[in-house]
């Protein structure tokens, strides 16, 4: 039974992903003018933030609020490759010093600073995409982690960075742009990203991009670090008792959930054609906590469902109900907590998937007793352990907790 | 709003006397009769109908610039009402779509696109800080879009796309600075600012012309981050520094906090002479008028501007939006926009983008609450700058103005 | 310079930071009870500051208009209705949301956080968009100048009479009443605390609606020194957060301490650089000394 219900659920995961990937890869191309699959092509962009965190909150049990913070990094070491290749000598001769970005000669710059000039090589810029927020988290993860700093305090501390960053963006203008920002990208090695062919382009290779990282975030779920994840998360003392660093899985994950990010944020840079230091603040990176939250934390292709519906949300309330969004919104979060713990993906495991059950054994009435209510087990909250079954065997329960 | 009649047809009766009647009698039963083609005045495919031409409205309605930018959204509907009233733009109704940017630079770049390639509005009205406009620009730019953009900014921009209503930079401080320079014999000035282009931007053009021109020093130049509360240490600098001047251009809900700090540090009107250019009537409402009686701003308009023009608007806005209302600098350039619009439409007889912006060098508004206003070639208008001196009611005392127009110039020489 | 002009400025200079310090204290003190004693993270906590500053501006326009004669009386009536207002908006929500969520802490993170979104909406649709200005008596505006040059801000002053009063309050009671020893039973040992009969939920909601009353104190003292907006309580948010975890959130003093000790250096920092610079330095201090001591200055002894 739990064997063959295993190896059920492997490829029933694999089933999810590859509806989703039937919905961003061909429903959504073939139903939608390019401006709304440009904006569908933004929120997936805050979909790897939502994997990330669906790795860090769901699985280590630890709660970043600082998540912008990568996003925001990985866009801005993209937008920088692309507004030194949009701020040539002839398109900024209007300067007081062509040939470098515009707000620096606003702020009177005469040079551009060396720790930019890198940036004009695009294996670089993709190198430090990744390389600059996986360093950062590694620094701070690492300090706190190995002091066995966890839950609220990660948080809060992790809150302080998103504030610092974003200071320190807005408060260098001359180096960063400020609080407007790094404006106006207009190529990427020549190609127009602002074309519609190219917003076509950027969005398959964004959603093939998040369909490759939930394969590798689901590949890291099923095997013994996914179990070790989730042992830690709701026993750490006995995981470490048995002899495991414990920090260093949470530190992994935390890189790995900053990378995510980070890719995240080169693709927004791309697609949308600016970085502003609005992502890095506390507000976003709550926001897409509050994405994962929704979506279900425990469910990588929940995660990027609950991005999809809070962002259509916030476009179709702010469209149609000007003056109410707000109360939606509010509406939503404070419901789904209360309501629906485990989010979207929760709701799918406890009410659709039984229901979906005793419709298939109703159907095929092949065995007249077959169990109609095999799979009703709830995901477990991270917070809340005891509820987890005892009887239940590791595997089990993670074949249960993957929606 | 149909007892609302077109203010200049109003002004002209009170000028050529009873010539102005037929005039006013005819001209709307023209414009009914034989509106243009919808053919031949859309030929870029814009939300025009036979009875309808679609503008959109994209401004902050919530987060922390609703503050601020309440007044424009009301000052742009009033305006559009107005219009309407009139028989509207080459015989079509002005239908609004509203955008809420919800104080997010990124949202305002999603709700430009939205209304331009989606809804195919034939104008914008909207955007109010720098940063919304700057995220805002390459899409209209790409998307050949037409904004008209409210706020007194720090100018080292001009696009064919848009239409600034405010003023730029040097035309807002030039003239603040030489007035102080003579009337106050200031000689040293502090400035301060919030942490960003426009105060940034700002500073440096004052800078350079208390260095170069009036001969001043500057003994201080101090930045704090959009938000900050706390503004006893820069007080205390300024003591240190004791400026014949202080030159503030500090924003949102920090002006707030810094003018009742000043005043409770024994900073006041009466026996320091500070000149800002960011508190408008808006911002005096957060303020309160006790806390800042006997300071400076420069600025084109005041509520209390004294002539015809005004006064109807004044009604008006208040008539529409409760007697409490009060009428910033940017609610009266957000005013302005509509009515701009609507005559670089009728000029070039075509709702068309690249018409209307080729037709805008030139226009002018002649029933401005401001005055007179006129769009210079460089998408900028030619205004007037005066000096308010702030009176414990909230409202400005206007001191005096420049005499002439000052001429828009966005690239400065010199003060780069 | 004369000798006595740099007295001068040291003595304000001085009353500066002391005075970022009660302002500091006062909005994180709500939240230490909050968050320190019960473990909610309650991201309303600035909105139920800007409760307090509009019940400032409401009992403002009333003297206004039905009794002019109390214009300078009626602030520490004001003050004491904020605190009422507060209490109740806080008992509601606990009874209405936190009771269900104290399982899962990060979760009222979430759900305070779309409160406060609606919060903000609220205040927007009953009060406008734009800010409002209360008008303060004359007696809480100006300066105290008991010499030439020497200007010590009144509201100031005041603020920091009241954050003395309140804190002496809360520590008072969290360490002398009934109350307090209830609350601190089920801060150590909720079951227990439960078998020996005390009523823990009703402790609960009561600690809550006072963490909620005291941030509303805490706005409406801000009305002196700040702005009074629908968003003005998100200016407050991230500051409060900090003292509360820098300080160590289990503990009251910690909280003092760190207050303390962030104003001075906030306030030495913007008198010698410029103020964005002084922002990051204090808060990259923050964050090396809390990544040295991740549990704040004082941490509770128990073993993580």
């Amino acid at each position: 039974m739990k064997a063959n219900g295993l190896i059920r659920t492997v490829y029933g995961n694999y089933w999810s992903v590859a509806i989703l990937a039937l919905i961003l890869l061909v429903l959504f191309p073939l139903s939608m003018d390019i401006f709304r699959l440009n904006l569908v092509g933004k929120y997936l962009t805050y979909g790897f933030v939502a994997i990330g965190l669906v790795m860090l909150w769901g699985y280590a049990g630890v709660l970043s609020l600082g998540q912008g913070v990568f996003f925001g990094l990985g866009g801005y070491a993209m937008a920088m490759f692309l507004k030194l290749e949009a701020s040539d000598p002839v398109s900024t001769a209007i300067q007081s010093t062509p040939g470098i970005p515009d707000f620096m000669d606003w702020n009177q710059l005469t040079a551009l600073p060396w720790w930019w000039q890198p940036f004009h090589s695009l294996p670089f810029a993709l190198f430090a995409v990744i390389a600059v927020p996986s360093l950062l988290a590694l620094i701070i993860s690492f300090a706190m982690f190995k002091r066995r700093v966890g839950g609220v305090y990660f948080a809060i501390i992790t809150q302080a960075v998103a504030l610092i960053l974003s200071v320190l963006i807005i408060g260098q203008q001359g180096f960063t742009g400020g609080v407007n920002g790094i404006t106006d990208l207009k190529t990427l090695l020549g190609w127009d990203i602002r074309s519609d062919s190219a917003r076509y382009v950027l969005y398959f290779a964004n959603a093939a991009l998040l369909l490759g990282a939930i394969v590798l975030c689901r590949l890291i779920q099923q095997s013994k670090l996914g179990t070790l994840l989730l042992a830690m998360r709701d026993k750490e003392d006995r995981v470490r008792f048995s002899g495991y660093d414990v920090a260093m899985f949470k530190v992994f994950t935390f890189c790995l959930a900053a990378a995510l990010s980070a890719i995240g944020g080169a693709m927004f840079a791309l697609q949308v054609g600016f970085m502003s230091p609005s992502f890095v603040g506390i507000v976003p990176s709550i926001e897409m906590v509050i994405f994962a939250a929704i979506g279900g934390r425990m469910s990588l292709v929940g995660a990027i469902y609950g991005t999809l519906l809070v962002n259509f949300g916030k476009t179709y309330f702010s469209e149609s109900f000007p003056d109410l969004w707000l109360f939606l919104m509010a509406a939503l979060f404070i419901g789904v907590v209360m309501a629906f713990p485990n989010g979207l993906a929760g709701l799918y495991e406890s009410h659709v998937k039984p229901w979906l059950a005793a419709r298939r054994s109703k159907a095929t009435k092949a065995a007249a007793r077959v169990a109609p209510t095999a799979p009703t087990h709830r995901p477990t909250a991270p917070a809340s352990p005891a509820a987890a079954a005892g009887e239940l065997g590791l595997a089990g329960k993670i074949s249960s907790q993957i929606a | 709003m149909s007892k609302n009649q077109h203010c200049s047809f109003k002004r002209r009766s009170f000028m050529i006397g009873a010539a102005a009647l037929p005039l006013m009698l005819a001209m709307p039963l023209a414009a009914h009769a034989a509106p243009p083609a919808t053919a031949a005045v859309n030929t870029t495919k814009l939300a025009v109908t036979d009875t309808e031409v679609t503008v959109g409205q994209l401004h902050s309605a919530t987060g922390t610039m609703a503050i601020s930018e309440t007044g424009s959204i009301q000052a742009e509907q009033l305006a559009i009402d107005q219009i309407n009233a009139l028989g509207g733009v080459l015989g079509r109704k002005i239908k609004v779509i509203k955008e809420d940017g919800a104080s997010d630079w990124p949202t305002f770049a999603e709700k430009s696109k939205k209304l331009l390639v989606n809804d195919r509005v034939a104008a914008v009205f909207g955007c109010w800080t720098s940063a919304s406009r700057k995220a805002v620009l390459p899409i209209f730019e790409k998307e050949n879009g037409m904004l008209y953009y409210p706020t007194f900014y720090e100018g080292l921009e001009q696009s064919k796309n848009v239409i600034y209503t405010g003023q730029e930079a040097t035309q807002q401080i030039l003239y603040g600075l030489d007035w102080a320079a003579k009337e106050k014999k200031a000689k040293t000035y502090f400035l301060i600012g919030s942490d960003y282009i426009w105060p940034r931007t700002s500073n440096k053009i004052a800078r350079k012309h208390i260095e170069n021109v009036i001969k001043g020093k500057v003994v201080g130049e101090e930045y704090y981050p959009l938000g900050q509360t706390n503004f006893n240490s820069l007080i205390n600098k300024i003591k240190v520094a004791k400026p014949d001047a202080i030159y503030a251009i500090v924003v949102g809900g920090s002006n707030v906090a810094f003018y009742k700090q000043l005043k409770a540090a024994g900073i006041t009107g009466d026996k320091q002479f500070l000149l800002t250019i960011s508190v408008t009537e808006d911002e005096m409402l957060g303020i309160g008028g006790e806390n800042t009686v006997g300071f400076y701003a420069a600025m084109k308009y005041f509520q209390s501007l004294d002539n015809p023009n005004n006064k109807k608007f004044v009604e008006a806005f208040k008539a529409k939006y409760g007697k409490n209302a009060v009428i910033g600098d940017v609610t009266q350039a957000a005013y302005l926009g509509p009515w701009l619009w609507k005559a670089s439409v009728e000029k070039a007889g075509s709702f068309d983008i690249d018409k209307v912006a080729a037709a805008s060098g030139g226009i002018e508004f002649k029933d401005a609450p401001e005055g007179y206003v006129k769009i210079h070639p460089n998408h900028h208008l030619w205004s007037k700058t005066r000096i308010g001196q702030m009176q414990s009611d909230g409202q400005f005392k206007v001191v005096t103005e420049s005499p002439g127009l000052i001429e828009p110039n966005p690239f400065p020489k010199g003060y780069q | 310079m004369s000798f006595s002009e740099i007295l001068n400025i040291g003595l304000m200079q001085g009353f500066a930071g002391l005075s970022l310090f009660s302002v500091l204290l006062l909005m994180g003190l709500g939240l230490a009870i909050i968050f320190g004693q019960m473990g909610v993270i309650n991201m309303a906590h600035g909105e139920f500051m800007t409760i307090g500053a509009y019940t400032i501006y409401l009992f403002s326009q009333l003297t206004e208009t039905y009794a002019p004669a109390l214009a300078q009386a009626y602030f520490p009536f004001a003050i004491a209705a904020a605190f009422v207002f507060a209490f109740i908006v806080g008992w509601l929500v606990e009874w209405a949301f936190i009771r269900h969520l104290y399982q899962r802490p990060l979760d009222t993170l979430l759900a305070t956080w779309g409160l406060s979104l609606g919060m903000q909406q609220i205040f927007r649709s009953s009060f406008g968009a734009k800010e409002v200005s209360a008008t303060l008596p004359d007696w809480l505006m100006g300066s105290w100048a008991p010499k030439d040059g020497l200007d010590i801000p009144i509201n100031g002053l005041f603020v920091m009479a009241l954050t003395l009063i309140v804190t002496g309050g809360v520590l008072l009671a969290l360490y002398k009443s009934r109350w307090g020893l209830r609350v601190r039973a089920t801060v150590s040992n909720r079951v227990m605390a439960n078998a020996i009969g005390i009523n823990t939920t009703r402790t609960d909601r009561v600690t809550f609606a006072i963490g909620c009353g005291v941030a509303g104190v805490a706005g409406a003292a801000f009305t002196t020194i700040g702005s009074t907006g629908p968003t003005s309580g998100s200016l407050y948010i991230v500051d409060a957060f900090l003292v509360v975890t820098f300080g160590g959130a289990a503990s009251l003093w910690g909280t003092v301490v760190s207050a303390f000790g962030i104003a001075q250096t906030q306030s030495v920092a913007e008198f010698f650089l410029s103020g964005s610079n002084a922002k990051v330095l204090t808060l990259l201090l923050i964050v090396s000394i809390l990544m040295l001591r991740p549990q704040g200055l004082f941490a509770a002894k128990i073993r993580r």
